[in-house]
């Protein structure tokens, strides 16, 4: 029962033969071996296999792949250039705002998407004026960072380092 | 006393060499090695929590679309041993808890393996179960792996006598460690020769628990695992998913099976630390020295496997007091398999404990601090021996300093803003400073630098890095010139990376290899040369008790209309002997912390009484802290080497960091509301009025 889908993922054209039960993450990792993204949870709880889909953060394990026909997939590795960090790559590196690693490709995408939506002054639920625009402070760093666990409690540096990411890209 | 080592890169920071490759989802975990045309599993599981899988029809399964085998205990391979409750799984149609295995389907696609599953029809001969632990359950007994129970003087006429006293209870939940990787395992058979890609902390010791079960020679399995996503003990002891895996794969040689348990199964498969009962009793003369010491304490076990959760350990040889009487029990019922979380025994007795000398701080009108300095023994009250270096006083003071303790009003209910409740606490930490003999490592030299091998782990504890440190520092040389191999039995024997034991351990054989290349091979050896070094047992460890110390102090707010609690923010000082890399020190040390603030206010298993199974089985109900959760964390140590720790001077830290942390928080909480909080996690009911 397989069904063609056609995807852009960090840059490269995939056409794939996939089972209408499939998710986006599913998909990319044992259908195109793209693991970049992890599988944490499968539920959308814990955060580990955000992507970027047309610039704008998913949980990809929540998506079907077959409703993404034709969407353009960033995963973390697909930040940077080969060989190159992004400049949230090396904020998290220079911070340690990781241990294990494994959901730091969802942190990073996590955070990515999370400053673009701030700088299309798009409000949280901690933004006091919903109509100006959004200054990153800590409090809405963890706020809007806060669908992405982690268990080894790299949460300060995690805060540290998107918000070093926030003032180099500013 | 052993000769130290002369350091450069150990004691600098060092950004972690697995980083880059992290932060772009290079490194590769146990499910992400490429292998070539894989099958995928979806067990099977009990449906109910004691009895019988009187028959499994599998028929509709076997002839699904994909479906290339089913495994249960019909057609399972036999095993070569079955001691190990827990690993010995399908050799019968006996359940012993709800989510046993029961069998496997193996397809080619994961879709398609996890629609057989559901297939599957097994029919139940079902028992009565009994899953609910209490103090005075009838089959509470001593455990059979357990330390012994302490008897010293007479508690009861000390406690008797006694100017202040308390005799509380306190609990703990179950809780799961839950790392971010789930459990995987991806099995390939070739010939009688097994290869398994897994997420362990110790591939040496799971291939050594494996073989046996199997009835493989250990030469015959390969374990391999460069990467692994978080463990926090639970994927210290291998656990039936890689049996499972393992099993199944022997139907498909040449062909590897891909297994990631599922966050809902990683509740009944992967361990949990046990809830325990604490009942803690303190006897102390008027100026708080303690004359009397009683801690009782339970913790469930498992039908299926015993595993006590000590929580009486860290009684034993914390506080002095000439009267004292210890004694942990387990009650084993019809539950999944309790394992090793962050800190077994410590973490939580140190709750009670320290709660509970906040309590007779409160009865004896002694602030916190001195309380516990007054008590400080000068020589381990369980071994009579001289401690390595008991530094907890001046982890309490430094820590106070910079806390700013003195802001603290001891009058609980005095400190309010805007509505809320503002308090402070503090609470010790210890931990053991273990050392575990026969890890090896070997050193060869290259034409671009030193080859070192061993088959360490790092499950995010910053191995890659620290190690290569250390033999950057062991061979005199920048740690550019150390190309370091862990994570791979083909690699020299490693111990396993559990109880803060793996940079002592690993460390001192790397060291010694160092030594064995200079003194075969001369200060500049020819490429090609190579030699091998053991890490014996610490023989210090005869000599003194060797342990680390801490102190945690925490500020939350409490909201009295809503109960609502807040951590504020949370400081731990601590001693931990030299520390080989401050960046990754740091965030194991604010990491355990931190899951202490989920053991303080986030974290408990639900058990469901009538059907045995954890009802909150995800990561939506069982909560762990957020990144809004955590505000302000930091980390600090004192400034020193341990003489007796190996060559490195340095105790672990991977454990020391949750042990305490919670206890701060419900003292804070006191200070705050007035209210004691005994029965972990702390949920906002507790400050309503009833």
């Amino acid at each position: 029962m397989g069904h063609s889908l056609h995807l852009t993922v960090d840059g490269q054209e995939h056409t794939l033969v996939v089972d209408s039960r499939t998710t986006l993450l599913d998909a990319l990792r044992d259908r195109l071996g793209v693991m970049s993204a992890k599988k944490g949870c499968d539920h959308g709880q814990c955060g580990a296999c955000t992507v970027l889909v047309d610039g704008r953060r998913l949980n990809s394990c929540l998506a079907l792949a077959l409703t993404h026909d034709g969407a353009e997939v960033t995963t973390a590795d697909g930040l940077a250039p080969e060989g190159e960090l992004s400049t949230l790559h090396r904020a998290f590196l220079a911070l340690d705002a990781f241990q294990c690693g494994y959901c730091t490709p969802g942190q990073v995408c996590s955070a990515a998407g999370m400053l673009a939506e701030a700088a299309d002054d798009a409000p949280s639920v901690v933004t006091e004026d919903l109509e100006g625009p959004v200054e990153l402070s800590e409090e809405e760093i963890r706020e809007r960072m806060s669908g992405n666990l982690c268990r080894c409690g790299a949460y300060v540096n995690i805060v540290a380092a998107v918000s070093r990411a926030a003032e180099e890209s500013r | 006393m052993s000769d130290l080592l002369t350091t450069t890169s150990v004691g600098t920071h060092q950004v972690r060499l697995d980083g880059p490759d992290k932060v772009r989802g290079r490194a590769p975990y146990a499910y992400e090695h490429p292998l070539t045309d894989p099958l995928y599993l979806y067990p099977l599981q009990a449906e109910i929590a004691r009895g019988r899988a009187a028959h499994i029809d599998a028929s509709a399964a076997e002839a699904a679309e994909g479906v290339v085998y089913v495994l249960t205990a019909d057609n399972a391979p036999e095993l070569a041993s079955t001691d190990d409750g827990e690993l010995a799984i399908l050799r019968s149609a006996e359940i012993g808890f709800r989510g046993q295995y029961l069998g496997a389907v193996i397809a080619t696609t994961p879709e398609q393996a996890r629609h057989a599953a559901e297939l599957v029809d097994i029919t139940y001969d079902q028992d009565d179960h009994d899953v609910e632990l209490r103090e005075d359950h009838p089959a509470a007994r001593e455990p059979e792996s357990g330390s012994g129970d302490v008897r010293t003087g007479d508690v009861d006429t000390a406690l008797a006598e006694a100017a202040v006293s308390i005799d509380e209870r306190y609990s703990t939940p179950m809780e799961h460690n839950n790392p971010m990787e789930p459990h995987t395992t991806v099995a390939r058979w070739d010939g009688d020769s097994l290869t398994l890609w897994t997420s362990t902390q110790g591939v040496h010791p799971a291939r050594s628990t494996l073989a046996p079960v199997l009835g493989v020679e250990q030469e015959k399995i390969r374990i391999i695992s460069p990467h692994v996503g978080g463990g926090f003990g639970s994927k210290g002891l291998p656990h039936a998913d890689m049996m499972l895996t393992a099993l199944a794969a022997q139907a498909v040689p040449g062909r590897p099976v891909k297994y990631a348990v599922t966050r809902q199964q990683m509740f009944s498969i992967t361990g949990y630390r046990a809830p325990t009962l604490q009942h803690i009793r303190l006897g102390a003369r008027a100026d708080g020295t303690l004359t009397a010491f009683a801690y009782d304490a339970i913790s469930m076990s498992s039908q299926t496997k015993e595993f006590p959760e000590e929580s009486t350990k860290p009684g034993r040889m914390m506080y002095a007091g000439d009267n004292r009487r210890l004694t942990q029990r387990v009650v084993p019922l019809d539950v999944p398999v309790p394992s090793w979380m962050r800190a077994p025994g410590e973490a939580p007795g140190m709750v009670g404990l320290e709660i509970a000398m906040d309590e007779l701080a409160v009865a004896a009108g002694l602030d916190p601090i001195e309380l516990r300095v007054r008590n400080d023994p000068t020589t381990d009250p369980d071994t009579g021996l001289p401690f390595n270096q008991r530094r907890l006083v001046d982890c309490l003071r430094e820590g106070a300093d910079r806390f700013g303790w003195e802001k603290r009003n001891p009058q609980p209910r005095t400190r309010q803003e805007n509505g809320w409740f503002i308090g402070m606490g503090v609470a010790s930490a210890t931990y053991p400073a273990g050392r575990q003999p026969g890890s090896v490592a070997r050193i060869r030299r290259t034409p671009e630098g030193f080859e070192v091998s061993i088959g360490a782990a790092d499950l995010g504890t910053g191995t890659w890095t620290v190690l290569s440190q250390t033999a950057a520092d062991a061979l005199g040389v920048p740690i550019g010139q150390v190309d370091l191999r862990i994570g791979d039995t083909a690699l020299p024997n490693a111990t396993v990376a559990g109880g803060s034991t793996g940079l002592a351990s690993w460390s001192t054989a790397i060291v010694s290899a160092a030594q064995e290349l200079r003194s075969e091979h001369g200060a500049d050896p020819a490429i090609g040369a190579e030699a091998q070094g053991e890490a014996e047992a610490n023989p210090a460890a005869e000599k003194f008790a060797l342990h680390s110390f801490g102190a945690h102090f925490a500020e939350v707010r409490i909201q009295p209309t809503t109960g609502e609690i807040r951590l504020d923010r949370m400081f731990g000082m601590f001693s931990a002997g030299q520390i080989v890399n401050p960046s990754t020190a740091r965030s194991q040390l604010i990491g355990g912390m931190t899951m202490g603030v989920g053991m303080a206010l986030h974290e408990k298993g639900e058990l469901d009484p009538r059907f045995g199974h954890v009802v909150n089985h995800d990561l939506a109900e069982y909560h762990v802290p957020v990144n809004a959760d955590i505000t302000d964390i930091e980390a600090d140590w004192l400034d020193e080497k341990d003489p007796h720790a190996g060559p490195l001077g340095a105790r672990g830290v991977g454990e020391i960091g949750i042990v305490g942390a919670a206890a701060a928080i419900a003292n804070a909480a006191f200070n705050a509301t007035g209210v004691r909080v005994r029965d972990l996690p702390i949920f906002g009911d507790a400050f309503l009025p009833t």
